[in-house]
C-alpha cells in the first residue's frame, strides 16, 4: 500500500537534464505525481515539506543493469538488501539481467520477481527476460509472454550467443513483436578462457587475455543482423575505443542502435588491476587507458547513450581468490551517482549531461516516463547533497556485495532523499 | 605504487616476482648464492640459518625439479620442512586457498613456498599472511617464476661474467611461459642491453616488446651473434588449440639444432629450465653438447634458493 500525499520540495536546485532547467525553486507533488515547479497547483495543501536548501533535486536515477541476486539468493534476502542499496544510491528504477538461478526464462518466474519487488516497494524493478531457454543459446524463450509478464527487454546477460543462426532468428522473432533486445557484444570463442584485457598489463601479469576483437567482431555481427532483421538493439557495456567508433558509424547510418557503458569502465583501466586486485576483475574486462579515454569521448559526443552500474553483489568467498578464479563484477548501485557526477566535476561533461546519462537517457531507452521531470510523470525523485564526501568501505555499503575497485577512493555526493511515486523510500523521513 | 614484496625499509619481505625488484637486491641474492656455492665446494653444505623455522612447500600444481631443489635448499639451511600435495587434499574438499593458508599459519608456519596454476596466487597469499611470514613464488600460472630466473641469471653470470655486453635470446612458447617473463625482467633489470624473443606469432603475448625485448620470428636471424640461448619447454597441448600445426614443424623452424646454434657467437651457452622435450624444442646433440649448461643450472638452483630463503628469514618486519 502506497502512502500518497501532497509534498513540496522546498528551495532545492532543480536540475532537469531534458529541458536544461537548472534553478533553485520549489517542486510540487500531488498523489505520487509531479505537479509543477515554482507555482503551487490550484488548491495545493502540503502534507509534507522537504527542505532542500543547498541540495540538488534530480529526476530519479534509472539503472540499465543491476543484479539483484534473485531468484536464487532468497535465503540471503538479497532482493531486500540490493533494493535498499538502490534507493540509497538514488536509483528509482532498475533493470535486472536474467542470469539468475533459475534464469528468467518463464513468465511465472518473472511474475514472482515483480511481485516480490513490488512488495518490498523500494526501487522499481524492470526484469530483462532471457532470450533463450536457460540462457543456453539454443531454444528461444516465449518472448511475447514474458513481455506480458513484465519483461522490458530481452538479453543473454553475460552468456552471449555463440551460434549466429540462433542470434539471427532471435532478432527476427523479437522484431516481429518489436521487442527490444539487450545484447552484450562478445564473441564467445575469442573470449574463451580470458580474464583480462589482452594488452600490455595482461602480458606482464601473465593473465589470459580477452582481445578487443572479441567485442568488435560481435558488434559487426549484430549491426549486420540489425540491418537484415530490423530488430531494435541496445548494446550492453561496451568496453573499447574501437567499439565506440563502430557504434558511432552504425548510428550515422540511422540504425536504431543504442549502447551503454558501466561506470567502472568510465573511470578505470587495466592498469588498475595493480598486483592482481580481484576487485578489478570485471566483465567485460577493464581495457587500456586509451580505451577508457575513448569511452569518455563517446559519452561527451553522445555516441554512448547511458551509464549503468553493472552492479553485482559478490560474496567474499567468490572474490578473495586468485584473480583468474575470482568472480567478475563489482558492487556499484551506491556508487553510480557520485562516480557519474565526478565526470562533471572533472569537466568531461556538464552537470546536466552527467545526470541525463543516468536518468533521462536510460529512461528514453526503456521507453518509461520515470527519470523525467514532466507534470503527470511518476514522482520519482532523487535529492542529493553534492558536497558530502564519503568512502565506499564495506561498512558504508548497504548492498550485500562489498567489493568495489573504488573502495579506497573518496567519493563526493550523497543521497539525502529518494522518492518513488511520491513516497520517501530513502532518507531521514522515510515512510517505510 | 607500493611493491608488496618489499618492507618499508626496501628489504625483501617476500619473493613474488622479479619485476619491480631493484638491481642491487638481485645482485645481493646472486652474491649470496655464490657464497653458498663456494661453501659447498669446501664441503660446508649444512647451515643453520633456518633452524627452528617451519617452511611449508605448497605445490598446487605438480613439479619435480623445483620442489626437490627447494627441499634440498631448505634442509641445507636446517629448516623444518613440510611438503604438502595440496591438489590431493584440502582444496579437493572445497577448502579455499586462504583457509588452507590460515590453518597452516595456526600450525606455526614461518614461510610458504607456493606453486599455483593461477597467475597472482602468491600475491593473494602474501597479502593475507601474518606479518613476519614470508612467501616465495615457486611459479604462478603464466606470470612469474622468480627463483628460476635468478638461477638462470646466476648461470649466465657464472659463464659470461657480466650482463652489460650480452645478447640473450629466449626461444619458444613465450605466451604461456612464466619463466620467460621472469627472465626478461631479470635481464633488463641487470642491465642486459639486448634481450630477444624468438617465436611464431601464436606463441607471443600481445605487446610483448613493451617488456623491453626485440621480437624475431625467424630463428636463424634471431640467433645471430647471441651469447646466450634460452630454450623453453613446449607443452604438447599447444598443438590442440590451433596454436601450432605439429611438433615436427615447430622443431624444424624453432628447434635448436647444432646448425642453428652455429649462428650464435662461438662459446655461446645453451640453457633450458627443464623438463626438456628432446626433438621438439631442442636436439639431443645440443642438449648434451659442449655448449649446454642445462645441468649446472639445476645445481645452481639449490644455492640460489638457499640465498632467497636465507635472505627472507633475515628480513625484519
Amino acid at each position: 500500500m502506497k502512502i500518497a500525499s501532497n509534498i513540496v520540495i522546498h528551495s532545492g536546485r532543480i536540475v532537469d537534464p531534458v529541458t536544461g532547467f537548472d534553478d533553485v525553486d520549489d517542486l510540487y507533488i500531488v498523489d505520487g505525481k509531479l505537479a509543477g515547479v515554482g507555482e503551487a497547483p490550484a488548491g495545493f495543501h502540503a502534507d509534507l515539506r522537504l527542505d532542500a536548501a543547498g541540495l540538488l533535486v534530480l529526476p530519479g536515477l534509472v539503472d540499465l543493469s543491476a543484479r539483484l541476486g534473485e531468484p536464487g539468493g532468497e535465503h540471503k534476502k538479497l532482493l531486500q538488501s540490493e533494493l535498499a542499496a538502490a534507493v540509497a544510491g538514488g536509483i528509482t528504477t532498475l533493470c535486472c539481467p536474467p542470469d539468475t538461478e533459475p534464469a528468467l526464462d518463464e513468465p511465472s518466474l518473472v511474475q514472482m520477481l515483480c511481485d516480490r519487488a513490488a512488495a518490498i516497494g523500494l526501487s522499481k524493478v524492470l526484469p530483462l527476460g532471457a532470450l533463450t531457454h536457460k540462457l543456453e543459446g539454443r531454444e528461444l524463450t516465449e518472448m511475447a509472454e514474458l513481455r506480458d509478464a513484465g519483461c522490458i527487454a530481452f538479453s543473454q546477460a553475460d552468456a552471449p550467443l555463440a551460434d549466429t543462426r540462433v542470434l539471427h532468428r532471435a532478432m527476427q522473432y523479437a522484431a516481429t513483436y518489436d521487442l527490444p533486445l539487450r545484447l552484450r557484444p562478445q564473441d564467445v570463442r575469442l573470449a574463451a578462457g580470458g580474464v583480462a584485457h589482452d594488452g600490455e598489463v595482461a602480458t606482464r601479469l601473465g593473465l589470459a587475455g580477452i582481445p578487443t576483437i572479441a567485442e568488435t567482431i560481435a558488434i559487426a555481427t549484430i549491426v549486420i543482423l540489425m540491418r537484415d532483421t530490423g530488430a531494435r538493439v541496445h548494446l550492453e557495456r561496451i568496453s573499447s575505443g574501437e567499439s565506440v567508433e563502430m557504434v558511432r558509424a552504425a548510428k550515422s547510418y540511422g540504425l536504431p542502435l543504442t549502447c551503454d557503458v558501466s561506470i567502472q569502465h568510465v573511470h578505470l583501466a587495466d592498469v588498475d588491476i595493480g598486483y592482481f586486485d580481484s576487485r578489478a576483475r570485471l566483465s567485460p574486462p577493464l581495457r587500456s587507458v586509451r580505451d577508457r579515454d575513448a569511452i569518455v569521448h563517446g559519452l561527451q559526443d553522445g555516441t554512448i547513450d547511458a551509464i549503468c552500474s553493472d552492479h553485482s553483489p559478490i560474496e567474499n568467498d567468490d572474490k578473495l581468490l586468485p584473480f583468474g578464479e575470482a568472480k567478475p563484477g563489482a558492487s556499484a548501485l551506491e556508487l553510480l551517482l557520485p562516480l557519474t557526477l565526478a565526470l562533471a566535476e572533472q569537466k568531461h561533461v556538464s552537470l546536466n549531461q552527467a545526470i541525463g546519462l543516468i536518468s533521462s537517457a536510460p529512461a528514453r531507452i526503456l521507453g518509461i516516463s520515470s527519470g523525467l521531470f514532466e507534470n503527470g510523470s511518476p514522482a520519482d525523485i532523487t535529492i542529493i547533497n553534492p558536497q558530502a564526501s564519503w568512502c565506499a568501505s564495506p561498512k558504508a555499503l548497504r548492498s550485500h556485495g562489498k567489493h568495489t575497485p573504488f573502495s579506497d577512493m573518496e567519493l563526493r555526493a550523497k543521497v539525502v532523499y529518494t522518492l518513488v511515486d511520491g513516497v520517501i523510500v530513502y532518507g531521514k523521513e522515510s515512510l517505510r | 605504487m607500493y611493491n608488496p614484496q618489499l618492507n618499508r625499509h626496501g628489504e625483501l619481505a617476500h619473493l613474488l616476482s622479479i619485476e619491480g625488484l631493484p638491481p642491487h637486491l638481485l645482485r645481493k641474492l646472486l652474491d649470496r648464492a655464490a657464497d653458498y656455492v663456494a661453501a659447498g665446494e669446501r664441503d660446508e653444505k649444512k647451515h643453520t640459518t633456518l633452524a627452528g623455522r617451519a617452511v611449508f612447500n605448497l605445490f598446487f600444481e605438480n613439479s619435480t625439479r623445483t620442489r626437490t631443489t627447494f627441499e634440498i635448499a631448505q634442509k641445507r639451511l636446517s629448516a623444518d620442512v613440510f611438503s604438502l600435495n595440496i591438489s590431493a587434499s584440502s582444496t579437493a574438499k572445497g577448502e579455499t586457498l586462504l583457509d588452507t593458508i590460515h590453518n597452516l599459519e595456526a600450525m606455526g608456519a614461518d614461510m610458504f613456498v607456493v606453486r599455483h596454476a593461477e597467475s597472482g596466487a602468491p600475491f593473494l597469499i602474501a597479502k593475507h599472511v601474518r606479518p613476519g611470514v614470508a612467501v616465495v613464488n615457486a611459479g604462478d600460472g603464466r606470470h612469474a617464476h622468480p627463483t628460476q630466473a635468478l638461477l638462470d641469471m646466476y648461470t649466465i653470470r657464472h659463464y659470461k661474467g657480466d650482463f652489460h655486453n650480452l645478447t640473450v635470446a629466449i626461444v619458444g612458447d613465450i605466451l604461456h611461459s612464466r619463466v620467460a617473463r621472469s627472465q626478461i625482467h631479470a635481464l633488463t633489470t641487470l642491465g642486459c642491453p639486448q634481450v630477444r624473443v624468438i617465436a611464431p606469432k601464436t606463441l607471443l603475448p600481445r605487446d610483448v616488446q613493451q617488456l623491453g625485448v626485440q621480437v624475431y620470428h625467424d630463428m636463424r636471424e634471431g640467433l645471430k651473434d647471441v651469447d646466450v640461448v634460452i630454450m623453453l619447454r613446449l607443452q604438447n597441448e599447444r598443438m590442440n588449440g590451433a596454436l601450432l600445426p605439429s611438433a615436427n614443424e615447430f622443431f624444424k623452424y624453432y628447434g635448436l639444432t647444432e646448425a642453428k646454434l652455429a649462428l650464435a657467437k662461438p662459446g655461446a651457452i645453451v640453457m633450458h629450465p627443464g623438463p626438456m622435450n628432446r626433438g621438439v624444442e631442442i636436439a639431443s646433440a645440443v642438449a648434451d653438447g659442449e655448449q649446454s649448461v642445462i645441468l649446472p643450472q639445476v645445481t645452481f638452483g639449490i644455492a640460489v634458493r638457499m640465498a632467497v630463503m636465507a635472505t627472507l628469514a633475515e628480513t625484519k618486519q
